[in-house]
């Protein structure tokens, strides 16, 4: 095994961390904001996917041109999904929220089923293809457009969570809700803009992951439990930290597959998520 | 009348907590609510901002009825509540904190010049400002969150069990700023266990005894008052 190969799996698995890192994020907003656990996000990514494929399908617009519009659709998927569903069981029991989020992504993963067919789907010929080359490492463009973005993406949500006002309110309101309500501060506004910055993350991840990958109704499925594992190993609630556990999940992911067997690569990912919740329960950078 | 409260019940589920409750604030009064453990004095202040529903009865502030609106227009009309226990935001910053009580336009537009007052006012605070709240003593923690109560310009300071877990000094520091803030015009209400210390402070008083009203008056009617003695000691 040569070094060229090794460092080859080092770069993809960095690539593809900074998108599980930025899905994953969006995961730790909601659930740091209302301690709320959305199992619909996979499900949202596809849909986020389709918008972007139907965009090009129908309209003609290239993932790259389009990602503007996904973004501001699954925003609004987020804000309808607080004000029609989430609002209504803030304050209801945990297994209640549970199978309300569980039930939700069962029922846009059928609707989708319904109306698009289980069939795979690419885009074909888009703006970015093939590959480029630096120092023995091969990188297709595509995948490394989309991890720039995707990080750029993560540095303006997180600058806006540390220094805008409404940043710093979304934080109160994640620490104490009561308490910022008596601020003047509208949780019930807050979530919805907590959903929308969520889902719009899911849409930046989605939108240009259209690029290069297939475009099928079950493909949030495993994204979105790589997004768990990225939120435990970071910390509930811990924005940052699903940036490094990101990144650790990629690497992980892609050097076990090179150095032990690729067809287990799920299982590595999976068994740092069982050491954590057996070691290090709070994550990374986690306050609980 | 600033806060005038008529005939209040208050219900959690089915159970009821306050019955027929009702009591008054004028501007630039300091009032005090006392009555011993599960008497409901917390559970009123609550249903003043609304975190809880009131199934009987109206609340006015201003002469408006309020009773219906929601939780976070209560700044916006001049009530700040310093909830139990401080309830400051543990991971964010002391100025951070302050900030954050002046949210509402009015307050938002003189934020600047309040942040000198509070400072003026709690010179602890602003040695502290870059601070996280949660590592901060009890003592300093209660005058961040009356400092963040005061940042949204209020006519009314509702405080709850203010000298809760406080030492005697920081007692003594927390009453010379009450007194402060009632001299700028601003009305106080809080809620307090200890008689004898809430009735030196304050002008009037209510006690409270299993969520019924029994008696009421000028402090200095209600010091050695035997009904108020039976209320705390038992019969």
């Amino acid at each position: 095994m040569t070094f060229e190969i090794i460092l080859q799996a080092i770069v993809s698995g960095l690539l593809t961390g900074l998108i599980y890192a930025l899905i994953a994020a969006g995961l730790s907003l909601i659930f740091g904001l209302m301690n709320i656990v959305n199992f619909a996000h996979g499900e949202h990514l596809m849909v986020s996917m389709f918008s972007s494929f139907w965009l090009w399908s129908l309209l003609g617009l290239d993932p790259l041109v389009s990602i503007p519009i996904t973004v501001l659709l699954m925003a609004l998927c987020g804000v309808l999904t607080h004000y029609l569903l989430i609002r209504y069981i803030l304050k209801a029991k945990m297994l209640i929220q549970i199978c309300a989020t569980f039930g939700l992504s069962i029922f846009i993963r059928a609707l989708a089923q319904f109306l698009w067919t289980p069939d795979f789907r690419t885009v074909d010929k888009p703006l970015l293809e093939g590959r480029i080359e630096a120092a023995g490492v091969f990188i297709g463009q595509p995948q490394l457009f989309a991890s720039v973005v995707c990080l750029l993406a993560f540095v303006m949500l997180y600058l806006f969570v540390t220094k805008t006002e409404t940043g710093l309110a979304l934080q109160a309101t994640a620490q104490d809700r009561e308490a910022a309500e008596i601020l003047g501060i509208p949780s019930n506004r807050m979530f919805a803009i907590g959903w929308a910055i969520g889902l719009g993350c899911v849409g930046v991840a989605g939108g240009m992951m259209t690029n290069y990958f297939f475009i099928f109704t079950d493909v949030g499925v495993n994204f979105a439990l790589f997004a768990f594992v990225a939120v435990a190993l970071g910390g509930f609630g811990s924005i940052i930290g699903c940036l490094y556990a990101g990144i650790i999940i990629g690497l992980v992911e892609s050097l076990g597959g090179l150095l032990i067997d690729p067809s287990f690569k799920l299982l590595y990912v999976f068994a740092i998520y069982l050491l954590v919740v057996i070691y290090k329960p709070q994550g990374l950078f986690g306050r609980y | 009348m600033l806060l005038d409260i008529k005939n209040i019940d208050v219900l959690y589920d089915d159970f009821q907590v306050i019955w027929d409750v009702s009591l008054n604030v004028q501007q630039g009064e300091m009032v005090a609510l006392l009555g011993p453990n599960g008497s409901g004095k917390s559970t009123i202040l609550n249903t003043i901002s609304n975190l809880i529903g009131h199934k009987k009865g109206q609340i006015f502030f201003n002469d408006a009825l309020i009773s219906n609106q929601p939780t976070f227009t209560r700044t916006r009309m001049g009530i700040s509540h310093v909830l139990e226990r401080r309830r400051v935001f543990p991971h964010l910053s002391v100025l951070q904190n302050l900030l954050l009580g002046a949210w509402h336009e009015k307050a938002r537009a003189s934020r600047d010049e309040s942040l000198q007052d509070i400072y003026r006012l709690f010179p602890k605070l602003e040695a502290r400002s870059h601070q996280l709240a949660h590592t901060m003593s009890g003592g300093e923690q209660q005058m961040l969150a009356i400092a963040r109560g005061l940042m949204g310009l209020p006519k009314l300071l509702m405080v709850d069990e203010p000298f809760l877990g406080l030492s005697p000094m920081v007692v003594k520091d927390m009453i010379g700023i009450f007194k402060n803030i009632v001299n700028e015009g601003i009305s106080i209400l809080f809620v307090e266990q200890n008689v004898r210390l809430a009735l030196s402070m304050a002008d009037r008083g209510y006690v409270l005894e299993s969520g019924r009203l029994v008696i009421a008056g000028d402090s200095v009617d209600l010091v050695d008052n035997e009904k108020v003695l039976k209320v705390f000691l038992g019969n």
